[in-house]
């Protein structure tokens, strides 16, 4: 996190492998194209995202009151609610609890939440082994990697790839990247973990305030094995993950796989009200900058999302550029929106690495106007003195020569003249970023302005326009 | 009827063929166009960086320019939209402003919404892809977007439609953005390109021969890359292309007569 590297350099580095960077945007598209079946199945779609939003937009404006009454009902269930502000209270309350229970092997399944706080790293320092569990993150965790997509997190490896990583780390036969047999291999590795695990952490799709249960969306049921072997459950949620009631639940769990995966539902919604018999449930929740993006007019609806990930499956720019290219634990839209949040300066970078086309909003099931808070963090950069020189100087030049009819009009002319008359060496050069893959356009002659006065000029009198 | 060309900057300057095919396309109709002088930039490429201390001043001219008129018109969707969804910021409460935002249109949005055109006389024997630009699918609606479940329509399809003789490309990706947007054509300009190649492609395998859109700035970008990879693809705007095969005097829609008869 400490060193932000430019997205523009990390994309170029991902674009140069050409064939790779088709593969990536092919891959993603299919998932899209998938989302757009289902979601035309469904002749209500337009008002489910409708509905979505507005329980959200409700439940934030509210976010103190519905923590309150979840943290009530929970501990009424007999889960132990703790709250951390940032993640290093998260990462030490989780720590506390697994010490305190002797706990030195842990399962987790998918949670976007401990990526954001580092949370892996952090226990095994503390000689806590953690084990992904969601075959995708179980990948990139043992290629030392992180996720690249926050659904999908092993969308940039192919199966060629996890072959040799699960050859080098599993033993499986040299060469077989049939999907089947490395997902068997996989299976098998894991369920040793699980069932030689001390305590399960998972993340939380939605926390309901009114049964103070939570939902835990997977596909693979790992959730469930692994908070069901071991006695101690820890679930790990941003503040956002609350909603009102379980009635709201429906309109969540039929956007969200749909935009996710392009499925119905996910295969395994598990709802969890309370401990196993004789074990222990704790509850994290964190804030970690929450509340500040709760206070901003600007940026509060993209406290909305469900990380479904459409918007990464549809973003032309990730799908080219590829989820590390935003050196961030949310790639993609939304982690362009979310990461200057916490650090403008290091990720000034990411409200500019989008075309502006508007897909995303688009595609949120939860009617997050991404493409406007990408263009509203532009200014909010430039309001703090954060955009470079190279992006802000041309605009006050552009503007100052654009207030002047005569003097756009001049320069105009003049840079016309160059583009016609100069050798091609002295305007394909290296400085030219646009003449490095595409031709400059031809520059005409005159200007529309000085035709369209000439025709003027040329045309017939007033009083002759009706004979014409 | 009385239409104000808006010329975007760098159509008055690098691809003036557009705008007169505008002004001849609105003259055919019977409207009465005028150009006024004062019009320089609406202040889009400043607001997309984020400098809207920059933006301001050009979007006030816009105001003081433009105000005056019936009707303003732009063979542009994206400045349309600069004027119409971002001016809010710098203009907002401002007298006449509404009115403005109102009776500004793009190109096709005019011709389909206002002026009603349901008939056009004119034919182009050619296969056309059309390449629908973001700003006037998605921040004018122009027409309908594959994210979007509900009726499909495209008011720029709509128009093109109309002349005889014509075919259109069936693309596998309908509205994937081509890569353009401005200054993010340079700053990122790996993955612009990429975006713009990826467009031609699809072009390319589906046979187009003519690539039209209702924004040139997009279509500067894809001809940009066409001309340096020698593609047989020939970029014409939308407005071009209408006023090319149409005969003068032909059009005939209700607004049509209204207009000639002010």
């Amino acid at each position: 996190m400490s060193s932000t590297q430019d997205h523009p350099a990390k994309a170029k580095a991902f674009v140069a492998n050409n064939e790779r960077a088709h593969w990536h945007d092919k891959a993603l598209w299919f998932v899209r194209e998938k989302r757009d079946r289902m979601a035309n199945s469904l002749p209500e779609w337009e008002t489910l995202r409708e509905v979505a939003s507005e329980i959200k937009s409700h439940t934030i404006g509210k976010l103190a009151d519905y923590l309150e009454q979840f943290e009530e009902n929970a501990t009424k269930l007999g889960v132990h609610v703790h709250w951390a502000k940032d993640d290093k209270e998260h990462n030490r309350i989780v720590l506390e609890i697994l010490q305190s229970h002797d706990v030195k092997r842990v399962v987790k399944s998918k949670s976007m939440l401990t990526e954001e706080c580092h949370l892996n790293p952090f226990l095994e320092k503390h000689d806590i082994e953690v084990i992904d569990t969601d075959l995708g993150e179980r990948i990139v965790q043992l290629r030392d990697e992180s996720p690249s997509h926050i659904v999908l997190p092993a969308i940039h490896i192919r199966k060629e790839e996890v072959s040799e990583t699960f050859e080098e780390h599993l033993g499986t036969e040299h060469g077989n990247s049939d999907p089947k047999y490395l997902t068997e291999a996989a299976r098998g590795h894991l369920r040793e973990k699980f069932l030689g695990a001390d305590a399960g952490i998972t993340g939380v799709n939605f926390a309901i305030a009114e049964t103070g249960g939570i939902v835990v969306c997977t596909n693979e049921g790992n959730a469930d094995l692994g908070v069901s072997l071991p006695k101690l459950h820890i679930a790990c949620m941003g503040i956002e993950k609350i909603i009102p009631r379980l009635n709201d639940l429906s309109v969540f769990l039929r956007l969200l796989a749909r935009s996710a995966t392009g499925q119905p539902i996910t295969t395994y919604s598990s709802h969890f009200h309370g401990p196993l018999t004789g074990g222990e449930m704790h509850i994290v929740l964190l804030d970690n900058g929450r509340s500040d993006l709760m206070g901003s007019n600007e940026f509060r609806n993209s406290l909305k999302c469900i990380r479904c990930g459409a918007c990464m499956n549809t973003c032309p720019v990730y799908r080219r550029s590829g989820g590390h290219s935003y050196s961030t634990t949310v790639p993609g839209p939304i982690g362009s929106i979310l990461a200057p949040a916490m650090d403008s300066k290091a990720n000034k970078s990411l409200p500019f690495a989008c075309s502006l086309c508007g897909s995303c909003t688009d595609v949120c099931p939860v009617k997050i106007d991404l493409h406007h808070q990408l263009l509203t963090w532009r200014g909010e950069l430039r309001k703090r003195g954060q955009l470079p020189i190279d992006k802000w100087l041309p605009m006050k030049v552009g503007s100052w020569v654009m207030r002047s009819p005569s003097l756009f009009a001049m320069v105009g002319s003049i840079g016309r003249f160059f583009l016609r008359n100069m050798p091609r060496w002295m305007i394909y050069h290296g400085l030219n970023s646009w003449g490095k893959q595409r031709e400059l356009p031809e520059a005409p002659k005159k200007s529309f302005r000085q035709l369209y006065n000439e025709q003027q000029k040329n045309k017939p009198q007033a009083g002759d326009k009706n004979n014409e | 009827m009385q239409v104000a060309l808006f010329v975007p900057c760098y159509v008055d300057q690098l691809y003036p063929q557009v705008a007169m095919a505008t002004l001849r396309l609105l003259e055919r109709l019977g409207l009465e166009v005028v150009y006024p002088q004062n019009q320089t930039c609406c202040g889009q490429p400043m607001s997309n960086t984020g400098c809207w201390d920059d933006a301001l001043p050009l979007a006030q001219r816009f105001l003081e320019t433009f105000a005056q008129y019936e009707y303003v018109v732009a063979p542009s969707g994206s400045c349309v939209a600069m004027v119409r969804n971002h001016y809010d910021e710098l203009l907002g409460g401002q007298p006449g402003f509404n009115e403005l935002k109102n009776k500004t249109f793009e190109l096709c949005e005019f011709l389909v919404d206002v002026l009603k055109i349901n008939q056009l006389s004119g034919s182009f024997p050619h296969q056309v892809g059309l390449h629908q630009s973001c700003h006037g699918l998605r921040d004018l609606r122009m027409g309908s977007c594959s994210e979007i479940v509900g009726p499909r329509f495209s008011k720029p399809k709509q128009l093109l439609e109309l002349l005889d003789d014509i075919q259109f490309s069936e693309l596998q990706r309908d509205d994937d953005c081509c890569g353009f947007g401005g200054t993010f054509a340079v700053s990122e300009e790996a993955v612009s390109c990429m975006m713009g190649q990826d467009r031609i492609a699809d072009h390319l395998q589906a046979g187009t021969q003519i690539l039209t859109a209702a924004d040139m700035s997009c279509l500067m970008h894809l001809q940009g890359i066409i001309r340096r990879e020698n593609h047989p693809i020939k970029v014409m705007h939308i407005a071009e292309i209408l006023a090319e095969a149409v005969e003068p005097g032909s059009m005939k829609s209700v607004a049509v007569t209204e207009a000639g008869k002010s």
